[in-house]
């Protein structure tokens, strides 16, 4: 193609952009609230997957004590677990350390139960040398004496594991719908472009214009609508992420948990929704003018 | 040059509107295509530039098997020709230049040559003058030059005018025909159907007289023949 046809094609595409400026103005809105929930949705579903494979691969179990065990009891205990395969070390926390994490984590509300109120039991925290372990290690400390409740990452790790799947099935119907919502208000966009300049597509096809030649500032338009509609979620997402991302992570600091780091993440966040919206854009432009070309 | 056998063209409605054409038409011919309404002729002319294709049968247009072209080589075919309607189809918001130049730069011409070949063709029908106005500024015969000039401006071997002077004055009308035979006179062939029987009896080439779908009479020279 020449730069002289480029040229046109890219000034005939914004010229009917800026005649048709109502339903442009629409259906860049509807490409914009689509890829915001899908860019939202996409953000959210990776970092909680991130989240997740973080705490499947903690070999942290937690063994709680039995408020009934004796310091000798505790010994004892600490012993036989230390006596377990594939533990590492065997360390103990208090209750009252633990109430401290807590008001530390949830704030100074939890500090009503400081003292003899404490609900929390005292734990040891058992590590294991692989991840792979930590649910043998668990089942078999729960048949130790003065065990009231063993936890490990894995087991909630599964968890939210479950609840994602139902929850990324949902978002993918929502979004599909909203995909199609989009696609549909770009193809009417593009028909009335159609419209109003179909005595200008029937002479190109008279005189001989190719059907790309006449396709091109259509397509071009399509695309820019969807760009555009692309830009406002982009910018809108950045910033949150970058913002939710600085707090996180001050917030997960004393944790092993983090989130998705913004580079590479969001760079390819963005890259995907851009190219979304311009795929959508010009699907929506080449459904509608398909039936324009049969002259 | 044009040539169609056993031609047949029956719509998804039922109709049928070419029961069996047979036409050869040369290089460098006047040819008019008369007859009553609903013979045929539109879609005759229609199948020559491939806005419809037959049901049955050949249509040939220089080296172009148009049953066989596919649809990707249609505007191939349609550069070598040009049509002119009873409604003109000038583009309002464009200029007379605008507009002849238009037809030349969707084929993405080159625009030293383009817009020699815009002065050229304005100047043949008469119009360079009025290359700054818009088409509502202009009378129906000059629009309809404008829609001449716009068709030839890619010199294309046929010139198709469906009705071309159904919407002018008989004054009006005589110049556009002259400039048509002129068109002619460089070589251009010249299809053109109309209902103007004093056109077709005053200045005299082949007749084709379409009716029910047929050639009922195939002529040189001969008169419009039908009652008005």
């Amino acid at each position: 193609m020449k730069f002289r046809t480029i040229k046109r094609h890219i000034v005939e595409s914004l010229r009917s952009i800026v005649r048709n400026g109502w339903m442009t103005l629409a259906a860049v809105s509807a490409v914009a609230v689509t890829l915001l929930l899908v860019g939202s949705f996409i953000a959210l579903l990776m970092n909680v997957n991130k989240l997740a494979s973080d705490i499947e691969n903690n070999v942290l179990v937690r063994v709680h004590i039995d408020l009934a065990a004796e310091e000798a009891d505790q010994e004892s205990l600490k012993s036989s677990l230390e006596g377990l395969d594939n533990v590492e070390s065997v360390e103990f926390v208090s209750r009252d350390t633990e109430l401290q994490n807590v008001i530390g984590s949830y704030g100074e509300t939890f500090g009503l139960f400081d003292g003899d109120n404490n609900p929390l039991y005292d734990v040891f925290e058992v590590n294991t040398n692989s991840p792979e372990s930590t649910a043998e290690v668990a089942k078999a400390a729960e048949g130790l004496d003065y065990v009231a409740e063993v936890n490990y990452g894995g087991s909630d790790a599964e968890r939210l594991f479950e609840v994602m799947s139902t929850v990324r099935n949902v978002g993918t119907i929502i979004i599909v719908a909203l995909i199609f919502t989009a696609v549909f208000l770009i193809s009417n966009t593009i028909r009335i472009t159609i419209f109003s300049r179909r005595t200008e597509i029937e002479i190109m096809k008279l005189v001989g214009a190719t059907n790309w030649f006449i396709r091109w500032p259509f397509l071009i338009e399509g695309a820019m609508i969807g760009l555009v509609g692309a830009l406002i979620p982009v910018s809108i997402i950045s910033y949150v992420y970058l913002t939710g991302y600085s707090s996180m992570t001050n917030y997960l600091a004393s944790s092993t948990y983090s989130l998705l780091e913004p580079n590479p993440f969001l760079f390819l966040l963005i890259a995907l929704l851009l190219g979304i919206g311009i795929v959508i854009g010009s699907l929506g432009s080449a459904l509608s003018i398909r039936k324009f070309l049969k002259i | 040059m044009i040539e169609m056998s056993n031609v047949y063209k029956k719509y998804s409605n039922g109709i049928t509107a070419i029961n069996g054409l047979d036409v050869r038409i040369e290089q460098g011919e006047f040819v008019y295509v008369v007859g009553p309404s609903g013979a045929g002729k539109s879609t005759f002319i229609k199948m020559i530039y491939r806005e419809e294709l037959p049901t049955k049968g050949t249509v040939k247009v220089g080296e172009f098997e148009l049953e066989n072209l596919k649809p990707k080589k249609i505007p191939y075919l349609r550069r070598h020709v040009g049509v002119v309607f009873q409604d003109f189809k000038l583009l309002p918001r464009l200029t007379v230049y605008e507009n002849v130049a238009y037809a030349m730069q969707v084929l993405e011409k080159n625009p030293k040559q383009i817009q020699k070949r815009v002065l050229e063709v304005l100047d043949l029908v008469g119009l360079k003058h009025k290359v700054r106005m818009f088409p509502n500024e202009l009378s129906g015969g000059e629009q309809q030059r404008i829609a001449i000039a716009r068709a030839i401006a890619n010199m294309p071997r046929v010139l198709i005018a469906d009705e071309p002077t159904g919407n002018l004055d008989p004054e009006t009308a005589w110049g556009i025909m002259e400039l048509l035979e002129q068109i002619n006179n460089q070589g251009t062939t010249i299809i053109m159907a109309t209902h103007n029987s004093e056109i077709v009896n005053r200045v005299r080439h082949r007749v084709l007289a379409v009716e029910n779908g047929r050639i009922a009479r195939d002529q040189e020279g001969g008169e419009y023949g039908y009652e008005i």
